[in-house]
């Protein structure tokens, strides 16, 4: 029995090996934009067999964390990066970073199929996530209470909705957190009264409210996004510590040309150009 | 009070008490039979076998049963040797009243009720960043290799997790070996030791097995040890490297019931991966169970 | 006299152990060596708990040593109400933000409630079924009783609070025509779950250990069996099923995946049970993954960590004493 564990013991030190995994990209960050890196990965390992792309998501803030410990390469970003994390890469690296956007989005709120408002104003989308108003007779629905669906702080979304929609006052202490955007729209489909957000691509199964500015309507489509008119729209980026290359540059020119742009589409949000 | 009343109140309390073991064996079997109607259809030899594709939408989990696999299998190596030789201080070289003794005791006791969050914590704070930014500065690595979440790092600190496990299983184990066998042995010229590789480890080798078995058990299941010292929900590659990262079947149910991105395409999916951990667990279990039983019976007729 | 003299003489030498042979020497060494060795294995237990309250609490120390760590999280931010705008809560766990807001309190209350819920389901569910199964149920049954407890108690925890999640968020919520789906409710009902087989196994333990010859005693005076199980063998084992209460109560707080599933994560203050509640654990759970190494965010994080610790050891500690009283109580005091 001992000699067993010795000779375990030694066969599992001498498989030790010390040689660098050469050959992987980590691309981390964003759950906004985890589905397309997903797919960008797989169509990229489909052409370039040698090299290998490990995406995960988490949060456009473990994205950047990453980026900033050291383990990720590439990091995927639904807002900009801040001042004080740029500050920590200047520290650490000696270098600002690269901002690469790589795709257009339109954050969304969502309410239910059931629910039979169609669109809302940004103060009013405001005074609901803040927790000012807490009934949906209060902006003409129903009269029942609001169930408001919002993301964990590690979300790029959550910092793009209270910087852009409630000027960086603070959610409603009422706002129930949930890890993805996909866990929103699951939680919204099922509730009568609730409303989410959350990136266009996600938008299955539910309503997206369109965003009232003065007496338009704007939904957040192609064009609106393109024509700069949806006031919600933003950029996805891909951070990195240094300019690309190598593989992450290979990566990057893929996602960027017009055969990832178009995945971009299929995926539901869209392009950058 | 009346002998009538007395025996009514009697049944009632009976009934009560009883009601309340039924509930507790009602509610495992409706979320058995929930999980087993949820996900039966899903678990077929393809799902086991096959990498997961279509954006987590299809294929299999294999790459998830391997990474738990590896996962458990390090840790044991790891956990095995500390946990038995410390039973076997405890019982066989301790002397009576040690003090130290009490302490490693009352240190078993405390390391079985910090909670697994915490371990993940102490994982990333001494196993990463103390440890492995050791070995990196040692070995002259520029670029993080052992300072960062991998399979060796999640492997050990589960090991820790899963120490008092062992221990107690060991220690049961040891005291089912009758005294008989030691001082018969020592009577014939054996050293304490030589009693104890030839005669003593053997005889507890099945609870020693059911220590281990457990340990699995645990180990595969725990999820919060493993957040942020290794798992990762999307990996090209089955781990290679002792720094490589894995996927993880409680860590894939988790992502996938709170992250999918179609919920309703994905449930099948994540009805069958939770099929098959509960599957892998309660069959750790009941070999343990087993194994544990056998021996208490066996030690029950020795003595 | 001189065969006496001669005699003692041979007595007291032969009283002295003989010159050992080299190799008897050597074995005698080895034998030692030996010994040390499984007595440093036995260190590591030890040493395994100290290294994880020095490490966890070294990344938290920054909370105190960096004053940037200080300014951000200070200890009056974390337990004492802020200076707010009316109609905002005072206590708010919102550590991004433009002013970062980290009051301890809200996860305090959210702790507190999902474990209390979770401690009013299991307590009677597994204590009861302990006395059942220790006094009232028939061999086999009580056989058959035991296994299946294990099993329950070998579920993992990811697996509960994804059965929380999926099946009874919408049942509990349809029942109690509660707002939401996901609140302190049900986050306690999986808890409960997850702590019933602790709470079963500690009191039915407890419960055989009181010697037969109290139960025999008290039916030799007449006492019906209920009555024996009530007012004798419960009084008798009460400080080992208090243990019981307090091992399943550390367990609860420390649980972190059915809390993370099912409770909504919500830093609410509230009483009500249908509102969402955010746990320390499932806090530390969340955002870990997002923070920058050696951070406020990062250290506070482990600050809540060291909180953990220190709140499970001393309900260990309570329940270690309680059990120690029970089998003194019952060894020694019975005689």
């Amino acid at each position: 029995m001992k000699a067993f564990l010795q000779s375990l013991v030694v066969a599992v030190l001498l498989a030790l090996p010390l040689a660098a995994q050469a050959g992987t990209l980590t691309v981390k960050g964003s759950d906004t934009m985890v589905i397309l890196g997903q797919r960008w990965a797989e169509e990229f390992m489909k052409k370039n067999a040698s090299t290998k792309v490990q995406v995960t998501g988490g949060g456009s803030g473990v994205g950047l964390a990453a980026l900033q410990n050291g383990t990720t390469e590439i990091a995927m970003s639904s807002r900009e990066m801040k001042d004080a994390e740029k500050q920590k890469l200047r520290t650490r690296y000696n270098t600002t970073g690269t901002e690469i956007p790589v795709a257009k989005d339109g954050v969304t709120f969502y309410v239910n199929e059931a629910n039979p408002l169609n669109a809302l104003t940004v103060e009013q989308l405001r005074g609901i996530y803040v927790g000012d108003i807490t009934n949906w007779k209060q902006v003409g629905g129903a009269d029942a209470p609001i169930i408001i669906y919002s993301r964990e702080n590690s979300s790029g979304t959550y910092v793009f909705v209270k910087d852009h929609v409630l000027d960086g006052e603070d959610y409603a202490a009422s706002a129930q957190t949930l890890p993805g955007t996909a866990a929103v729209v699951n939680a919204v489909s099922k509730e009568k009264n609730s409303i989410g957000y959350g990136g266009a691509a996600y938008a299955k199964g539910i309503k997206e409210l369109k965003i009232k500015v003065g007496n338009e309507e704007i939904a957040p489509s192609a064009e609106n996004i393109k024509a700069g008119k949806y006031p919600l729209a933003r950029d996805l980026y891909f951070y990195l510590r240094n300019k690309p290359s190598g593989e992450a540059k290979t990566f990057i020119d893929f996602a960027l040309s017009p055969e990832g742009q178009a995945l971009v589409t299929k995926v539901g949000y869209f392009p950058v150009k | 009070m009346k002998h009538a009343t007395r025996r009514t109140v009697g049944l009632a309390l009976t009934a009560l008490t009883g009601l309340c073991a039924f509930v507790i064996v009602a509610v495992l079997a409706f979320i058995l039979a929930n999980i087993l109607e949820g996900g039966a259809a899903g678990v077929t030899w393809t799902f086991l076998t096959q990498p997961p594709s279509d954006g987590m939408m299809g294929g299999g989990i294999f790459p998830a049963i391997f990474g738990t696999a590896a996962l458990t299998l390090l840790m044991t190596v790891a956990v095995m040797p500390v946990g038995v030789l410390t039973a076997v201080y405890l019982h066989e070289y301790a002397p009576p009243n040690s003090l130290f003794a009490r302490w490693v005791r009352v240190a078993i006791v405390n390391l079985a009720g910090v909670p697994s969050i915490v371990f993940g914590l102490f994982g990333l704070g001494f196993f990463i960043l103390f440890v492995g930014r050791g070995m990196d500065r040692m070995l002259g690595h520029e670029e993080m290799y052992w300072a960062q979440p991998g399979i060796l790092w999640a492997s050990l600190t589960l090991a820790v997790l899963t120490l008092p496990v062992v221990i107690v299983s060991t220690e049961e184990a040891l005291r089912a070996v009758p005294l008989d066998h030691r001082t018969a042995s020592l009577a014939l010229g054996a050293t304490q030791s030589q009693t104890l590789a030839r005669v003593v480890l053997p005889g507890a080798l099945p609870g020693i097995l059911t220590g281990a078995v457990l340990a699995i058990s645990r180990g595969a299941g725990e999820v919060a040890p493993i957040l942020f010292t290794g798992a990762a929900y999307f990996l090209p590659d089955l781990p290679t490297h002792l720094n490589s990262q894995f996927m993880h079947l409680g860590y894939h149910t988790y992502v996938m019931a709170t992250q999918s991105p179609d919920v309703e395409a994905t449930r099948p999916l994540l009805y069958a991966t939770v099929l098959v951990l509960l599957m892998l667990t309660f069959a750790l279990n009941l070999v343990a169970v087993i194994i544990r039983t056998r021996t208490r019976r066996k030690a029950a007729s020795a003595h | 006299m001189d065969r006496q003299a001669t005699m003692e003489q041979g007595l007291t030498q032969t009283a002295f152990a003989p010159a050992l042979s080299p190799t008897a020497r050597r074995r005698q060494l080895r034998e030692k060596a030996i010994a040390g060795f499984i007595t440093l294995m036995a260190f590591t237990g030890i040493a395994a708990l100290i290294l994880i309250i020095v490490f966890v609490a070294k990344e938290a120390l920054a909370l105190f040593t960096d004053p940037a760590a200080r300014h951000e999280a200070s200890l009056s931010k974390m337990f004492l109400a802020q200076d707010v705008p009316p109609g905002r809560p005072p206590f708010r766990w919102q550590p991004v933000s433009r002013v970062p807001k980290v009051s301890m309190i809200p996860l305090f209350v959210g702790t507190l409630k999902t474990t209390v819920v979770s401690m009013f389901v299991a307590v009677p569910l597994g204590v009861f079924g302990a006395l059942f199964a220790a006094e009232f149920a028939p061999r086999r049954l009580r056989e058959l009783l035991k296994p299946v407890i294990e099993l329950l108690a070998g579920i993992p925890s990811v697996v509960l609070g994804f059965f929380a999640l999926m099946v009874m968020s919408t049942v509990v919520k349809d029942l109690f025509h509660f707002d939401r789906p996901l609140n302190a409710m049900v986050a306690g009902l999986g808890l409960a779950l997850a702590i019933v087989p602790v709470i079963f196994t500690v009191s039915e333990d407890a419960l055989t250990a009181v010697p037969r010859s109290y139960r025999e005693a008290s039916l030799a005076l007449g006492a019906t069996p209920w009555e024996t199980a009530w007012k004798v063998v419960l009084p008798a084992a009460a400080p080992g099923i208090l243990a019981a209460c307090v091992l399943g109560f550390g367990r609860a707080i420390g649980e972190t995946m059915i809390v993370l599933m099912a409770s909504g994560n919500a830093d609410v203050i509230s009483w009500s049970l249908g509102d969402s509640a955010r746990s320390l654990s499932a806090t530390i759970a969340a955002e870990m993954g997002e923070v920058v190494v050696g951070s406020p965010h990062y250290s506070l994080l482990f600050f809540i960590g060291v909180q953990l610790f220190v709140f499970t050891f001393v309900l260990n500690l309570l329940a270690s004493t309680w059990t120690k009283r029970v089998v003194r109580k019952l060894t020694g005091g019975a005689a």
